[in-house]
């Protein structure tokens, strides 16, 4: 759940998510639910010309299972907060 | 616990599915549920190749399984009407590769 309330701390930021099939799509964050499939607005494909596959998409729905990173913005993260919050659900509280 | 952000925004709207095995699906959403199994009618698939235009596959109603699906995305109707597919060219997307 801690990933969850994370990103859902980062909703109406710019981020960019490069999925499993090495295709990155940047937008503004949405929404995400508890599976981590996320919702951009005004979307752009990273590379258009090699990828021109989603150039009429401007809002999509990514499913969690196909993302393999999401880059967020430099002062998306307070890394101390993410420190804390992760020894504490590993400690399992 | 939290729903799902679903896909209600989107029915009866045209969307454009990417697959995982990389393929193009375009029509129009019916019906979804959580596991983002999708019904979608009068489906055509985009086929892409860098040898020709892209070709248009009918396919009709549809129905992908979730677990095949990468990306759902709204096709804006305006600025698909400006794509010219026939000139475009492109690699296929490459599948996904957990």
């Amino acid at each position: 759940m801690l990933f969850f309330s994370y990103f859902k701390e980062l909703v109406g930021k710019q981020v960019t998510v490069e999925l499993k099939n090495d295709l990155a799509i940047t937008g503004k964050l949405h929404s995400v639910d508890q599976y981590l499939n996320i919702k951009l607005e005004n979307t752009r494909v990273v590379d258009e010309e090699k990828y021109p596959h989603m150039m009429s998409v401007r809002n999509c729905f990514i499913r969690g299972s196909v993302v393999r990173y999401v880059q967020l913005p430099p002062d998306g993260v307070d890394i101390e907060i993410l420190h804390d919050a992760t020894r504490r659900e590993a400690r399992g509280g | 616990m939290s729903s799902s952000i679903g896909l209600e925004s989107l029915v009866d709207q045209t969307i454009s599915v990417i697959t995982n095995d990389g393929r193009n699906i375009v029509g129009v959403l019916k019906g979804f549920d959580q596991a983002t199994n999708i019904i979608l009618d009068e489906s055509h698939e985009r086929v892409y190749s860098t040898k020709e235009g892209v070709q248009q596959l009918v396919l009709g109603l549809y129905i992908i399984r979730g677990d095949n699906i990468s990306v759902v995305g709204e096709l804006d109707e305006e600025l698909d009407s400006n794509l010219n597919l026939s000139e475009l060219r492109a690699h296929p997307l490459k599948p996904v590769i957990h």
